[in-house]
């Protein structure tokens, strides 16, 4: 009998990577269930947080295998260990699955869960969101920055830009080469620099275009607004956030809170402090607009500004919200108005988005959220009005 | 850790087991071995071993899982792997210590001669094994690459036809009837059986079988079954379904064969081992890994641990000359080197298990029954004088191919609708709705019609028609 022994070889291309195009197809399949599920998933309260490494766990559908297999009355037989198994003792959790590979005659435990980094589940979100015009849209980019790079060399140039060294290069070259076509050139006579010996610098002149973008949100911090309004509220906030992260180099965000009257104050005070008191929404966009006007110049800036209220507006200051909402209209480039009603909330008298119909302005968007599900159609809804306008530099 | 010896180490002692192996009558294929790193392991163990294997994503993600489990240290790589083909190939871990390869070597040649030599393998054309998976390779690749076909057509198609591979037949070596043979079969079957009192009785009226029923006899290949009998399908399609179909067979008998073969590999490599005469230091890393392999795993099963203990007990019942064997008689006439080669040729899981899984044996394996309650666990039947044989039935029914549901085709034409009828088989253990659900889906997508499946649910005969895209179920009285 003869055996043969074939020996190592490391890697040998095709053999050890063959997996490679099955598992990008799989991982691809699992992208897939992710964005199947992705209203699930955005409602789900863990992911709302900003910080970018965290881990997601993501429940997976559409990726198992099925086959005809048996189901839970289905007893087994296993084995015990040194002690004696008494009948109604616990010896372990479900079936063991995971067999063999080969075998592939159970189920096995297919994995429910897989483990995405928030980015990646970002990227995937906004892949979901399929807007193609908002690809085509250019960025409004401001010209922050004029500056000179180097860029080559060139014979010809101004005398500031010589390149001492590369210029010194070059004519040892020439007398190499002069040397060897002439053999009988007399050595160690003078070899003078030539005009084509020079070396230039060249220069090019770069733009650096920065495109900015601005956050406010805006939230009616009255005593209507309880944990679950404002949840709802974040989750939005949270969402336009991480898509204008993708969109924008550089996204800044400032949070308004109003009830009577307005005041700028730190995310944790945003979200966590509650007050009291009635409500005027113009306060809080007359605020919006002072810090816009202030800090973020519309010609610099690209805003986006959303409202997050109940709806329950004091009758007295509704021409005065109007007035303010139009305008931030007209500054951003895309203002939104949510209004929060929990299902069972009780039916409020006023609701602000009959009244903003008044509103003609294109990019201005009102959207009715009554439940978790709600958030991410109303977040696709509200961005479909985006605009980029065309004064921009 | 650098790996202490070299390919001509490996050579030599492959040359002193061959020569054991030979001694001790083990009669195997010619072996190749290949040594590898772990990722081309892992890489073999997702394509079943085979050098070249068609494309799905199902091994993609048997590829991260396995690499995840390995990387995060759940999980051991087997030592080794071996694939039954003429030459038996063998995969050995370069990571592997001396002692380690020199025990997998002796462990292979335990498969080996067993992939050789057990009844259940002879359908398999073992020296046609790595030609066949290639060119069923090259078959599925050339249809992804075909610009009217691609891959998104072709992985409707083997998502479907993987639901349902192991739909097939169990036992190989009974021929599958023709279609003629089977017509002849039920016309005999028609005619009234012999009466002894034909003189006094009156004549039973012959009914004529309805012979343009199709399938005649319930059909167990399902995937051949819609092959043949879907006029639908495009050439490319039956050509999948037939290459899904032959993969899943040539693993039939590695499922029916599990515990034996591992048990017959571990009893090898255990006898080889101990006459090799190991310097000590190999000697002891031998037995800390074989007892590694070899203990039960509470609360599971460890077919090497069961497999093995049973190949020890008959080698020691056919030996034995005490009158305490005469408590179990067994024939004398054979010693007990025969019985173990004719055991090792006649039987599969199911057989040897009944056969040879003793009282005693039951109760040394500390054998019990459990039942799923929630998501635990819960033993319903210890080793016991009432129980012991209940246990070994409910461990029959779950070696083997007993854990894939006995599903066959009765009828193309149901409903006279062109509809397929389908009949489980129940056997007191009900199928997971979900994966029917789902799984008849797929049936329902390669038969392109409605497909209905008789089972029973909780005690209650019902039907699962999947028409269009939904399920219904229905009581039948």
């Amino acid at each position: 009998m003869e055996t043969i022994f074939r020996e190592y070889h490391p890697s040998s291309g095709q053999r050890s990577d063959r997996s490679a195009g099955d598992r990008l197809r799989h991982r691809q399949k699992v992208r897939e269930a992710i964005r199947h599920n992705i209203a699930d998933i955005i409602a789900e309260e863990s992911i709302i947080g900003k910080s970018k490494d965290r881990v997601v766990k993501v429940p997976i559908r559409g990726v198992k295998e099925y086959r005809f297999v048996y189901g839970e009355n289905v007893p087994g037989v296993g084995q015990g260990g040194d002690g004696e198994v008494q009948p109604g003792q616990t010896v372990g959790k479900g079936k063991d699955g995971a067999q063999g590979q080969q075998a592939g005659d159970r189920a096995g435990v297919d994995y429910y869960e897989t483990e995405v980094s928030l980015d990646e589940l970002v990227e995937v979100m906004f892949e979901d969101l399929e807007l193609p015009d908002l690809d085509r849209k250019h960025l409004r980019q401001m010209e922050v920055e004029r500056q000179f790079r180097q860029k080559g060399f060139r014979k010809k140039g101004i005398r500031v830009r010589l390149d001492k060294k590369r210029t010194a290069r070059s004519r040892v070259k020439r007398k190499k080469a002069t040397q060897r076509a002439a053999v009988a050139a007399p050595r160690g006579q003078r070899f003078p620099f030539h005009k084509d010996d020079l070396r230039y610098h060249h220069t090019v002149t770069e733009m650096r275009r920065e495109s900015n973008a601005v956050v406010v949100c805006i939230m009616d911090t009255s005593g209507s607004m309880d944990t679950m309004k404002k949840y709802l509220a974040r989750s939005f906030f949270f969402l336009l956030y991480r898509f204008l992260c993708t969109r924008y180099q550089n996204v800044e965000i400032v949070f308004i809170a109003h009830h009577t009257e307005a005041r700028e104050v730190t995310e944790d005070e945003f979200f966590h402090k509650g007050e009291s008191g009635g409500t005027f929404i113009s306060s809080g966009y007359n605020k919006a607009l002072e810090i816009i006007y202030e800090r973020y110049h519309p010609g610099l800036w690209n805003v986006y500004a959303f409202h997050c209220s109940d709806g329950d507006n004091f009758e007295s200051d509704n021409p005065a919200a109007l007035k303010a909402a139009k305008e931030l209209a007209q500054i951003s480039n895309l203002f939104g108005y949510g209004e929060i009603k929990p299902l069972g909330a009780g039916y409020y008298g006023s609701s602000m988005i009959q009244y903003f119909s008044q509103i003609q302005e294109p990019n201005f968007q009102t959207v009715q959220i009554q439940r978790k599900e709600d958030i991410w159609p109303s977040f696709k809804t509200f961005l479909t009005k985006d605009r980029v306008r065309d004064d921009a530099a | 850790m650098a790996a202490a010896y070299t390919l001509e180490d490996l050579q030599d002692w492959n040359h002193r087991i061959v020569e054991l192996v030979e001694r001790f009558g083990l009669d195997p294929y010619a072996q190749e071995f290949e040594i590898c790193d772990y990722e081309q392991m892992i890489s073999y163990m997702v394509y079943s071993g085979m050098p070249s294997h068609y494309p799905h994503w199902s091994y993609g993600k048997s590829f991260e899982k396995l690499k995840t489990l390995y990387d995060y240290a759940l999980t051991g790589l087997p030592y080794e792997m071996v694939i039954n083909s003429n030459p038996a190939i063998a995969y050995l871990m370069r990571d592997n210590t001396l002692a380690l390869q020199v025990l997998t070597m002796a462990h292979v040649y335990g498969h080996n001669d067993f992939f050789k030599n057990n009844f259940t393998f002879r359908t398999i054309r073992a020296e046609f094994t790595i030609e066949t998976f290639k060119a069923h390779a090259n078959r599925v690749r050339q249809y992804i690459e075909d610009p009217s076909i691609g891959l998104e057509k072709v992985e409707r198609i083997l998502d479907a036809a993987h639901a349902l591979s192991l739909q097939c037949r169990r036992n190989l070596t009974i021929r599958k009837q023709s279609e003629a043979e089977q017509k002849e079969a039920k016309l005999e079957d028609s005619k009234p059986a012999t009466d002894p009192f034909q003189s006094v009785h009156r004549r039973k009226e012959w009914v004529s079988p309805d012979l343009a029923k199709v399938p005649l006899y319930p059909e167990e290949d399902i995937l051949l079954f819609i092959r043949d009998h879907n006029p639908h399908l495009a050439e490319w399609e039956k050509d999948l379904l037939t290459i899904v179909h032959e993969q899943a067979q040539y693993f039939i008998p590695q499922i029916e064969t599990k515990i034996m073969n591992e048990g017959w590999a571990s009893f090898w490599h255990k006898r080889i081992l101990e006459a090799l005469d190991l310097p000590q230091d190999l000697r002891l890393e031998f037995i800390v890994r074989h007892t590694q392999v070899l203990s039960p795993h509470p609360g599971g099963l460890n077919p090497y641990h069961i497999g093995m203990k049973i190949w020890e007990d008959i080698e020691r019942r056919w030996s034995e000359t005490k009158p305490e064997v005469e408590k179990k008689p067994a024939p004398k006439t054979k010693s007990a080197q025969e019985k173990l080669f004719e055991v090792r040729e006649v039987e599969r899981d199911s057989s040897f298990l009944r056969r040879y899984l003793t009282e005693e044996l039951v109760r040394e394996l500390n054998l019990f029954e459990y039942q799923s309650r929630g998501n635990e666990k819960v033993v319903s039947k210890v080793a016991d004088d009432d129980n012991w044989q209940a246990i070994k039935d409910t461990l029959i029914q779950n070696v083997g191919t007993g854990t894939i549901p006995v599903i066959k085709v009765e009828d193309s034409d149901y409903g006279h609708n062109r509809g397929l009828f389908l009949r489980h088989f129940h056997d007191g253990r009900d199928l997971q709705l979900e994966y029917a659900e789902k799984t008849l889906q797929y049936l329902r997508q390669l038969w392109g019609r409605e497909v209905a499946l008789e089972t029973i649910l909780n005690e209650k005969k019902s039907l699962l028609c999947f028409s269009d895209d939904k399920l219904t179920i229905k009581p039948i009285p």
